[in-house]
């Protein structure tokens, strides 16, 4: 919850309610982007970013290198697979 | 050193150290008692015990574990009242895992679950949303809590379920804001901190800024973090080194995910849904004033507080349990009477046994190591 997981956006799901799908090494799952737009930096744009998510929120933007390093840590933590697994399992809501 | 073997740069990190001893030994002639650095944030202390940072650095630094995991600070009294909302027929009640597991005075979430109440876990607010949409005959009830760091994730739903229309969901807001809680941490009159790693995803909503009251009043360092083991150890070398200078200001070795300024986006939904409580109560510390948020008034459809008229009560945690001086750096947690015999990650007393994130649980999985690197 509190270390979040980098993922990256493929795809725009509702620019209204500024919803796309993420790809978390694998996984894929909707998130919320409200937090990580911005008028210089709209949702449609937003395709190809890597960010940091947070309960289904992407909180913040990083660059690959970052992400990549990140999720790494977060794998040897047992952090990610913790995580992945709740994404997974809600996923089937 | 055996851990700093296991770093991806084994190099940085045995540099960091050297750095780290240099230092101290500067320091340390003038001091009669260890160097006291706490961190706040629970994910450091996952990521110390994780790769066993302690066991590295001299014996001249202590490192105290903070009140930064909001699941291990849920009093019971809250936990109690939330299963009594999950445990009404119509109410569908949905949370993050390591709530479910929490102790209650009755029960945690997950035996109410067992029990028969509906309880589900999820992954995010927006997946208990969806399930109010899903099931508009049901009352859905979202148990939020976190930090700074999860309270937009909540606010932003509560703003979307208002935009659809949606009224059969609410949230049970637990969430807590970081900064009278190191205040109220700084005024305790039996700790004694040289200074502090700042919460790093706490900090990449609020910013640098709120903390400035810790350099300017309390004249106590502080560098927000980052978490991966490279990330602790530059950050304590640069509490250390602001120390030696005699500086007390406010450092951001996590800039790459920190801005100063925090997040707009994410700061404005939080001020349109939430205000500030007069005071909360934490698990081991009591009340702490304006340490929690409540859902303001223009959105008390969305307030399970005031749909359900749930009771407050507080219920004093139990008396074997000595959280409260473990998470004030008082005891260490292998001190607790109660730790690894009544009190356990399977069936913890305790909330901070319950999230790995917690000091209990965290020494209880990996204090092996730590002592094996401090042997190596
Ligand atoms: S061992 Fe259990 S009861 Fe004792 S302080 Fe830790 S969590 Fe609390």
């Amino acid at each position: 919850m509190c270390l979040g997981i980098p993922g990256r956006i493929v795809k725009i799901d509702d620019v209204e309610k500024k919803l796309a799908t993420v790809d978390v090494s694998g996984v894929k799952r909707q998130v919320n982007v409200a937090c990580v737009v911005s008028d210089a930096h709209p949702v449609e744009s937003c395709i190809g970013d890597w960010v940091l998510i947070h309960v289904g929120f992407a909180m913040s933007r990083i660059n690959e290198a970052e992400a990549a390093e990140t999720l790494k840590i977060l794998h040897e933590l047992g952090e990610a697979q913790a995580e992945m697994e709740a994404m997974r399992l809600s996923g089937a809501i | 050193m055996k851990y700093v073997d296991e770093f991806r740069d084994r190099e940085k990190a045995a540099t960091l150290v050297k750095k780290i001893q240099g230092l101290v030994s500067e320091i340390a002639i003038t001091k009669d008692r260890p160097i006291a650095i706490m961190e706040v944030c629970g994910g450091h202390t996952h990521s110390i015990f994780r790769y066993g940072i302690e066991g590295m650095l001299p014996k001249e630094i202590e490192l105290v574990h903070g009140p930064g995991c909001p699941v291990c600070v849920l009093p019971m009294g809250r936990i109690d009242d939330c299963v009594a909302v999950a445990e009404r027929p119509e109410v569908i009640c949905t949370t993050f895992g390591d709530a479910m597991r929490v102790p209650g005075s009755r029960k945690s979430l997950l035996q109410a679950k067992a029990d028969g109440a509906d309880v589900r876990m999820v992954y995010s607010p927006m997946d208990s949303l969806a399930l109010a949409r899903k099931n508009p005959d049901r009352e859905v009830v979202f148990f939020g809590i976190g930090f700074e760091t999860t309270m937009p994730s909540t606010a932003l739903t509560i703003l979307q379920a208002e935009a659809e229309g949606i009224t059969n969901f609410s949230v049970f807001c637990n969430h807590i804001t970081i900064v009278p809680t190191i205040k109220a941490i700084l005024d305790s009159p039996d700790l004694q901190l040289d200074g502090f790693l700042g919460p790093g995803h706490v900090s990449m909503v609020i910013g640098t800024k709120p903390y400035e009251f810790v350099s300017r009043y309390y004249r106590r360092p502080m560098v927000v973090a980052g978490f991966e083991p490279l990330d602790v150890l530059q950050s304590i070398w640069m509490v250390l080194k602001q120390i030696k200078d005699g500086r007390a200001e406010i450092e951001n070795q996590y800039a790459r995910i920190v801005p100063d300024d925090g997040n707009d986006r994410a700061l404005e939904a939080v001020a349109k849904v939430y205000e500030l409580r007069e005071f909360f109560e934490w698990r081991g510390l009591g009340s702490i004033d304006h340490s929690g948020v409540r859902i303001r008034d223009d959105y008390a459809v969305y307030d399970a507080e005031q749909k359900f008229a749930m009771p407050n009560i507080k219920i004093a945690d139990p008396k074997s349990c000595q959280c409260g001086e473990v998470l004030k750096g008082v005891i260490k947690p292998w001190q607790c009477k109660v730790f690894g015999t009544a009190c356990t990650p399977e069936t913890p007393l305790g909330a901070l046994m319950v999230s790995s994130e917690g000091a209990c649980a965290a020494y209880y999985q990996y204090g092996g190591i730590k002592k094996q690197a401090v042997a190596s």
